[in-house]
């Protein structure tokens, strides 16, 4: 009995606890997604909605623009925006990193990746396009300069045209 | 807990190229329910591929990359046999870590 009442006070001490981060949660005290936010991934620049702003929070003052990108396998025309196969390669001396940019998503960063000296800057993945839109690769090199190269992918969902 | 990545590593030339497979919703928290609440967002915000206690690559994502995203990336100084190790976290706080041994 000792030991059943002791549980069920440990049990309504815990309950308290989760109500009062629940009730931080609502008040938007806390936001759960923010509780969980890690230390390397950039809020702001993931909240931004255009390339310079992206640049910005990047921590670039502007980027330049560049043929020296290559897009690989990413399509002009794309059937499904749901998966976008996107293939960028950089000739850019010193790459470090490579951000993938769809300019007219509700934000416009999808990703970023980071290539530490002896991995080739060059990457392959799947993005979400909700409708046609510029897509932009963004490089930064080792230096801190930033460098632009953009293409048009035209989405056709249900084979409606774009 | 997530299912497993599918991870594949080969020898190409003397570079090793990896592709990964990820099981992971990729939820924008840009949609609607039939009830129309809006789905929160659940989606891997980092990845970190290391090679012999070297980190090779990482990567930030935002919710815009596709459900059960697909990578793929190539490094240097790898060996056949050895090990590459791929780990995710999430915004909810999920992590998963699967490796795979290079394959010639």
């Amino acid at each position: 009995m000792e030991e059943m009442i002791a549980g069920r006070r440990r049990f309504l001490q815990s309950g308290s606890a989760t109500t009062v981060f629940g009730l931080f949660v609502a008040a938007g005290l806390i936001r759960p997604e923010a509780a969980f936010a890690q230390a390397g991934w950039n809020k702001d620049a993931f909240a931004s909605k255009s390339l310079n702003d992206v640049v910005k929070a990047l921590g670039g003052a502007g980027a330049t623009p560049t043929n020296d990108i290559s897009w690989g396998a990413t399509p002009e025309i794309a059937e499904n925006g749901a998966v976008v196969p996107i293939n960028v390669t950089s000739r850019i001396p010193n790459t470090q990193s490579i951000a993938v940019l769809v300019e007219k998503n509700p934000n416009a960063l999808a990703a970023k990746f980071d290539f530490p000296a002896g991995t080739d800057p060059t990457v392959s993945t799947r993005v979400k396009i909700g409708q046609s839109s510029n897509v932009h690769a963004l490089i930064k090199t080792a230096d801190g300069k930033y460098f632009v190269a953009t293409r048009e992918v035209k989405v056709t969902i249900g084979g409606c045209g774009g | 807990m997530a299912d497993p990545m599918r991870i594949r590593a080969t020898m190409q030339g003397d570079k090793v190229l990896v592709r990964v497979l990820m099981s992971h919703e990729m939820e924008t928290g840009q949609r609607k329910d039939s009830a129309g609440n809006i789905v929160p967002a659940h989606f891997i915000q980092s990845v970190t591929a290391v090679h012999s206690g070297k980190t090779v690559l990482t990567a930030e994502w935002g919710p815009a990359v596709s459900k059960n995203p697909f990578l793929q990336f190539q490094f240097a100084g790898g060996k056949s046999g050895e090990t590459v190790q791929i780990i995710w976290t999430d915004n909810k706080g999920d992590k998963r870590t699967d490796e795979a041994k290079i394959s010639s």
